[in-house]
């Protein structure tokens, strides 16, 4: 290491080099992933088996309420393939702001010891949800064969709505985690958000049977952009894209991603100092 | 080689303190309910201009640094030394990007690795392997510098047989070794330092100042905060003494150990620090002459009065211990409540003890007391300040020359009383 580079540090400066920063601590960054992912299959009794669990059983649940019960159409599809195309982007999403919440919180001995990039750790603590997501991942494929289901040729975009989903659980997750900081009994909220949201995103249900004129306002909530973009690609055929609301989606989803780094950023400076 | 790699400029620091707070963090609850109490109070009485321009008195400005300057050159070894809450672990943390200046302007040239804490991130579920990889990129180093040097940090660190073992079944010497090895072997250019090497047994301790002298002497840069003077005067060719906030003197390590000794310590000790804490702290420690009156000097063969006051919002039992000093830091005698069989404090909010020795007779010119707070059986201690006070010891004519030093350990008769203070507001007559 012969390169001499002079740090300045000055009052309110914000850091001209952050995301080269952040490109340094690559290293640091991959290792506290990669310890996120080690103890939350090692503590666990079950490991693995829970994030298989969990989504298939409400998946389950959702299949006989929505579907047996209160017969609500499915696109065309097996009902528990329409749940669980949702499914994974919502669990995805909902273990991510839970996680991403309390991950300084959780790791503020760290956070006043050394110094590094703070993004880095709700960034890790997504990038560990986004893990469980590809497990779980494994039970489409399941369902998918025991309901002898091809997704059509549309598959090859849900790379890019996956993008989206990372994209809105950063943006939230990181004005949780700064909030959560700051206001400490943020964390009671984190779970009523996650609780709330499954009901009024359309997780168990197609957000066709919302009527017309309620769609655009409906997309309001980031994720039934997401959650219809996971359908069309994987359902293909009869699902379509309600386009106003998943511009709409988007352009939130965008927002809050974009306002969530820079408020983190105003505030992680004085996390070291309140944690 | 002598090229500046750290120069500070007016380096100051501040931190806002909530009196009444209890809680260490805010809660929107409170934020709100405030809030809704401002506006009901405007609603109330609109017309009455509301005065809170004045700062509430809750709130209070702290400079822990104020106007700090000093310039570090390449392979300086500095040792910083300072009294508790003097600012030497907020300057660090600065020094280290964890927290921003208030005020001022630092340039760093080089590589800088900082070791406030062995073990951070230590993960208890993790193996030692595990945690080595974790530790060491928590620290700066990349992967390779890890794998290069990961039998060097194992062998070190005397652990070879239980590298797949989670930490957590790791006997505390074990992982004091373990998180120690780790930081030893990084390569930065400038290496800070705090308070670490108080950990581990006698033996590892010492392994561990050979190693930081090792790091010294291939020309790195090292920042070094201790309490350990043979260790700042071993280690260490510059000094700086840091005193409430401020650099008081810089120079040569012993110039600036015996500068600490002499003039660091006052004949009074008050907190600096108004964080709130949930276990005992010192607040003030003064001498007292039997009549009541706050000294700062004995004659020879008079008893020596101590008195401390602490805080203790939980109201738990404590016990104090004691050590006395002389001006070169040799030791003179101990007091612990389990050597002269003293039941613990009571538990009081707030108490002031009195504790008064009658030593032989004393020809030193001074005497210094590390003052600590300990639960029922002394310790682990809840507060321990290094030394606290000091008094000067005048000779009088007629004292025997050949006791110049006091034979060692000296057992010193004693009695201690104290005294319940139930009034939060009742202040004594010291003043800052």
């Amino acid at each position: 290491m012969s390169e001499e580079t002079t740090l300045i540090i000055e009052a309110g400066r914000t850091e001209k080099h952050y995301w080269l920063d952040i490109w340094r601590y690559r290293e640091l960054f991959y290792f506290l992933t990669w310890r996120d992912i080690l103890v939350r299959y090692k503590q666990t009794a079950i490991g693995v088996a829970w994030a298989l669990i969990r989504p298939f059983l409400t998946m389950v649940v959702f299949t006989v309420v929505f579907g047996k019960l209160a017969k609500l159409p499915s696109e065309g599809v097996p009902y528990p393939i329409l749940v669980f195309a949702a499914m994974l982007p919502w669990q995805f999403f909902s273990n991510a702001l839970s996680e991403a919440s309390n991950s300084l919180v959780g790791n503020a001995n760290l956070i006043s010891k050394v110094y590094f990039p703070r993004l880095i750790i709700p960034a890790s603590s997504v990038i560990t949800s986004f893990v469980d997501f590809v497990i779980s991942g494994a039970i489409l494929v399941v369902l998918m064969a025991w309901y002898h289901f091809v997704p059509s040729w549309r598959v090859v975009y849900l790379p890019a709505f996956i993008i989206i989903a990372f994209a809105a659980s950063m943006g939230i997750g990181l004005w949780l985690t700064a909030l959560n900081v700051k206001y400490r009994d943020f964390r009671y909220i984190v779970p009523f958000i996650v609780q709330f949201g499954l009901y009024i995103s359309p997780v168990g249900f197609s957000s066709t049977i919302v009527p017309g004129r309620w769609r655009f306002l409906y997309s309001l909530n980031p994720m039934v952009g997401v959650i219809d973009g996971f359908r069309w690609a994987i359902l293909g055929g009869e699902s379509k894209i309600y386009l106003p609301g998943f511009v709409l989606s988007m352009v939130i989803v965008g927002a809050l991603l974009v306002t969530g780094i820079m408020y983190f950023r105003k505030t992680e400076k004085s996390f070291a100092d309140v944690i | 080689m002598s090229d500046t790699v750290i120069k500070v400029s007016n380096l100051s620091k501040k931190y806002l303190i909530s009196h009444q707070q209890k809680e260490r963090y805010t809660a929107l609850r409170d934020v709100l309910t405030n809030k809704a109490k401002s506006i009901g109070q405007r609603v109330s009485s609109p017309f009455r201009r509301s005065t809170p321009s004045t700062p509430s008195p809750s709130r209070e400005d702290f400079w822990a640094l104020k106007d700090i300057n000093f310039e570090v050159k390449r392979g300086d070894r500095v040792g910083i030394i300072g009294r508790n809450g003097a600012g030497k672990s907020t300057l660090l943390k600065i020094l280290s990007r964890i927290t921003e200046p208030t005020k001022g302007r630092i340039e760093i040239t080089g590589r800088v690795a900082s070791l406030l804490e062995v073990g951070t991130g230590f993960h208890p579920e993790l193996t030692g392997r595990e945690n080595i990889f974790l530790n060491g990129a928590i620290l700066g180093m990349t992967k390779a510098e890890i794998k290069k040097k990961f039998d060097e940090i194992v062998a070190f660190a005397e652990v070879e047989k239980f590298l797949d073992t989670p930490v957590k079944r790791y006997s505390s010497g074990m992982y004091v070794r373990l998180a120690f090895a780790v930081a030893a072997h990084l390569e930065p250019e400038i290496l800070i330092v705090d308070e670490v090497l108080s950990v581990g047994d006698a033996q590892f301790q010492k392994k561990c100042l050979g190693k930081m002298e090792e790091v010294g002497r291939e020309g790195r840069t090292i920042l070094f905060v201790s309490h350990n003077m043979s260790a700042v005067s071993s280690l260490c060719t510059q000094g700086f003494v840091l005193l409430q906030g401020t650099i008081q003197f810089t120079g040569d390590t012993t110039t600036a150990v015996s500068n600490y000794l002499m003039f660091g310590t006052d004949s009074v000790y008050i907190r600096r620090s108004r964080k709130t804490t949930d276990y005992p702290v010192i607040t003030k420690a003064w001498f007292e002459d039997m009549g009541g009156t706050r000294t700062s000097q004995y004659y020879t063969g008079e008893p020596v009065c101590l008195a401390i006051e602490f805080l203790n919002p939980d109201a738990v039992l404590t016990e104090i211990s004691l050590s006395f000093w002389d001006n070169l830091r040799r030791p003179l005698w101990n007091f612990t409540h389990e050597m002269y069989g003293l039941d613990p404090i009571p538990g009081n909010p707030r108490t002031i003890v009195r504790i008064v020795f009658y030593p032989p007779t004393l020809t030193i010119p001074e005497l210094l007391v590390d003052i600590a707070i300990g639960p029922r059986g002394g310790s682990p201690y809840y507060d321990h300040i290094i030394d606290g006070v000091k008094c000067t010891i005048i000779e009088k004519e007629t004292t025997p020359v050949h006791r110049r030093y006091p034979a060692w350990p000296i057992f010193c008769k004693t009695s201690m009383s104290y005294e319940m203070i139930d009034d939060e507001k009742q202040e004594i007559g010291i003043n800052e």
